[in-house]
């Protein structure tokens, strides 16, 4: 960690990598750095290695090994899984996604729709959660997939993927979900939530950046991004990421050992962070649901003031926070997710997220409850709302 | 990201408030696209009896540049007369603050709007024409 003054909220961009990972990993970039398609000991070496992380993350969500392919991130997953399921199975051009998806999700499908496909975009409640009704009334006989994040990156509104599974596989439609939130953080099983395909990455669970992986239910048609040497199965050619593989495996080995324990210390810390929030500033409000959440996000939205200049104030002191106001946004576009909730866009202009993660502590949490009321209440002296409303 | 100056004035923002029985106020931007600033005015007269803007505060809400661009235009306006006010450029502002970052240039333009708009509400009050300034 760089600097203990420094407080660091913002597990749900990046985490950094658990320094265990790091020593697993070390290895692999100066002794063991075979490629493993090589047929000597140095890529028998690698491709032992990477067999095994596979091995260990297979397990993680009871899945066979045969079902995890290595990617280089979370959105090439989730480009793979939705552009590679609409190449194969070109007789069914119907694809639904919920309006809240991550924007790689969203842009994903409306180039596919370019292209020619059908999308539904299934709405959400004032709280960002999916209703699986809506996912039963949405399929039609030309639906090929559904895809429902398992939780909301920015709210962190937990949805309901087991109830959404079943329909979907009673129905005979693919269902995939963007687990980068969840993964290492809530219990997958893949068969028991009935989940075709899975997006998970390594960088939001203190592993490293650069390495994430889709879960591909035997059976399920697909085809590659990448074209190739034919590496994983021929779906995503390209030369391992060795020290990264390994990093991730590691990784979720330890958030697997450590879950139960971690989920209870952060959702205590989270709900003390937003009952503390909500109390000491005026006009404040949660956003997302109250209880169907990630166990580390809090999410807020201030009326009268800014996120941007919320995050820049909260920097200056020495605590990094996130925000999806229009101003930080390269689009200039309030969030997507917030105005999906049913938020105007002036109130979606004040949203703070703040994302807890394995080093924060409860002594952070509360210098975050000191800090906080002042600096909206410093933002709200010069905003021209707040005289009127008071 | 920012310019030392847009941290500073935006840390430290100056003539932020509300001006009591104002001459004049200007109140631009629009709250679904995230910027909104209103700026107050006072005129007097200097020592060659010319009107000048004697006292400017403004209220603004959005981000970082935004607020700092509020700053600048009313360190900028004060003291000067109505002509000179206008004469207030948005690249001015910009190269006062040290450069912003391009996708926040329409925050000056703002500023520069919202000093017009004060300015113009003075000048009807008084029912007197903007373009004869």
């Amino acid at each position: 960690m760089r600097s203990p003054t420094l407080i660091y909220l913002d597990y749900a961009a990046t985490t950094p990598v658990d320094p265990r990972v790091v020593k697993t990993m070390l290895p692999y970039f100066t002794k063991k750095f075979g490629n493993t398609a090589s047929l000597h000991s140095f890529g028998l070496e690698a491709k032992e290695a990477v067999e095994k992380g596979r091995k260990i993350i297979a397990d993680a969500i009871k899945a066979s090994v045969k079902e995890i392919y290595f990617t280089s991130s979370a959105s090439e997953s989730n480009n793979l899984a939705l552009k590679g399921l609409a190449w194969a199975n070109k007789d069914k051009k119907h694809i639904i996604i919920s309006s809240v998806e991550h924007d790689c999700v969203l842009t994903s499908a409306a180039w596919l729709e370019q292209q020619g496909w059908s999308l539904t975009l299934l709405p959400v409640d004032k709280y960002g959660l999916v209703d699986p009704k809506e996912v039963q009334k949405a399929i039609r006989p030309d639906t090929l997939a559904v895809s429902v994040m398992h939780a909301n990156n920015e709210i962190g509104t937990v949805n309901p993927i087991g109830e959404i599974g079943k329909i979907c596989r009673d129905k005979g439609v693919y269902f995939h979900t963007d687990a980068a939130q969840t993964f290492g953080k809530i219990p997958i099983d893949v068969n028991r939530l009935n989940i075709d395909l899975l997006t998970a990455s390594a960088h939001k669970m203190c592993g490293p950046k650069g390495v994430a992986m889709l879960y591909v239910r035997s059976g399920v048609r697909i085809r590659p991004l990448l074209h190739g040497g034919g590496h994983e199965g021929g779906l995503r050619s390209s030369t391992l990421n060795v020290p990264a593989i390994v990093g991730f495996a590691e990784g979720v080995k330890i958030c697997l050992a450590e879950m139960k324990k971690e989920s209870a210390r952060l959702g205590k810390l989270r709900d003390k962070l937003i009952k503390g929030a909500l109390t000491k500033i005026s006009d404040s409000h949660l956003n997302g649901h109250p209880k169907k959440r990630l166990p580390n996000n809090a999410n807020f939205r201030f009326s009268y003031i800014e996120g941007e200049a919320l995050i820049m104030m909260l920097d200056n002191l020495g605590i990094a926070a996130s925000t999806a106001s229009a101003c930080s946004s390269p689009k200039l576009q309030p969030s997507h997710v917030l105005l999906a909730c049913g938020l105007r866009p002036q109130d979606a202009h004040g949203s703070l997220r703040l994302s807890l993660g394995r080093w924060t502590t409860e002594s952070e949490i509360d210098k975050v409850l000191e800090v906080l009321p002042a600096v909206v209440e410093k933002l709200r002296k010069i905003s021209p709302f707040s005289s009127i409303n008071n | 990201m920012y310019s030392p100056k847009t941290i500073k004035y935006f840390n430290s923002p100056k003539n932020y408030g509300k001006i009591k029985n104002p001459d004049g106020i200007g109140k631009v931007g629009n709250i679904i696209c995230g910027d909104v600033m209103w700026l107050y005015i006072k005129i007097g007269k200097d020592k060659k009896k010319q009107e000048v803007i004697k006292d400017i505060k403004y209220e603004t809400f959005g981000c970082v540049a935004a607020i700092a661009t509020s700053g600048q235009v009313t360190e900028l306006a004060k003291g000067k007369t109505i002509a000179e006010a206008l004469a207030i450029s948005k690249d001015a502002i910009v190269e006062e603050l040290g450069g912003l970052p391009p996708i926040k240039l329409h925050c000056s333009v703002l500023a520069v709007d919202a000093l017009a708009e004060a300015i113009y509400d003075y000048l009807s009050k008084n029912k007197r024409q903007f373009r004869k300034i």
